[in-house]
């Protein structure tokens, strides 16, 4: 059962893939399906059940794309 | 669930103009968080600085003011002289602190302002496309060093924090990066011990923050971080230059 739950404002992520690179667990990778209003293809979460919510990507988004919560 | 990471208040709903991976928008949240846990929001008042932070006054939920060019902590002085309660910043760029605001910065400090300045450093000036500033490092290409920047040329790369901690009117002088997680949370730490030496009317006190600039660099915002820590690090270690206890 996942610990955290992260949710992303996607019309704001820029693709940098900062929290892609620096996620502990390496559940995030980039949606190659959508496009968003800035053009990017926006991060997702590939693997949700195994988020701890240690917040690591929220500290390194520049662009306040994303928001942890944790039990 | 409760929430551990968020938009903090003292930003506003904007979107940030910086380019992918600038950690501009890292450093922006930092201070918005720091503001927000000293409770200091209602009572902050910023000074733009003349770069790609031009539009901060946009992002941050506070008062913000634009200086012209370098000029920021002269504005900072007038308005910290007339309203002395009121916690004020500067956010400046090394092309707007260390060359045009050379002046400016290092007589604030000799007075001992009860200022806060964040110098985000990047080693060039990031909005006019790159050009080569006073931090950039010796043998590091721009616009206006095709070849590198060559000693004989430009001389010696300018090293802010030991320069200003050099000055008996400083209070709190430190160097961080944002190339990592913990280097994140070190920054946060740093940004806030200078609002409190602040607040606590000790002196003038700066922050300087090793920051990446992928546009001009040439690298995506990953390699970028670790150029950060290869090359620019060495040259400007980081650490705390002046504590002022008293």
């Amino acid at each position: 059962m996942a610990k955290g739950r992260v949710r992303f404002h996607t019309e704001r992520c820029k693709a940098c893939e900062l929290c892609v690179h620096f996620c502990p667990r390496k559940i995030l990778g980039v949606d190659m399906d959508t496009i968003n209003l800035l053009g990017y293809h926006p991060v997702k979460v590939n693997l949700p059940e195994n988020c701890n919510g240690c917040g690591i990507c929220a500290l390194m988004c520049p662009d306040l794309v994303i928001e942890v919560e944790r039990d | 669930m409760k929430v551990v990471a968020t938009r903090p208040q003292s930003l506003t709903n904007a979107k940030f103009h910086y380019c992918p991976g600038c950690t501009h928008g890292i450093i922006h949240r930092l201070i918005a968080e720091c503001i927000d846990e000293l409770d200091q929001r209602e009572n902050s008042i910023g000074i733009c600085p003349v770069g790609c932070a031009v539009l901060a006054y946009e992002y941050f939920n506070l008062d913000m003011l634009e200086a012209a060019h370098g000029r920021a902590p002269a504005i900072a002085t007038g308005i910290k002289r007339i309203l002395p309660d009121r916690c004020v910043f500067t956010y400046q760029g090394d092309g707007d602190l260390a060359s045009i605001g050379m002046g400016e910065i290092v007589h604030a400090s000799a007075r001992g302002e009860k200022i806060s300045v964040i110098f985000v450093n990047n080693t060039l000036y990031g909005m006019t496309g790159g050009q080569m500033a006073p931090t950039t490092l010796i043998g590091q290409v721009t616009t206006t060093s095709p070849y590198g920047r060559t000693v004989e040329q430009a001389g010696y790369p300018i090293k802010m924090a030991e320069l200003l901690a050099q000055n008996e009117g400083s209070a709190y002088i430190a160097r961080t990066a944002v190339n990592t997680p913990a280097n994140v949370v070190k920054t946060k730490k740093a940004i806030k011990k200078a609002l409190q030496t602040q607040m606590n009317n000790k002196g003038f006190s700066m922050v300087e923050i090793l920051s990446t600039c992928p546009t001009n660099w040439g690298l995506n915002p990953i390699d970028a971080l670790k150029w950060l820590e290869e090359n620019m690090i060495p040259n400007y270690p980081l650490g705390e230059f002046k504590v002022k206890e008293e």
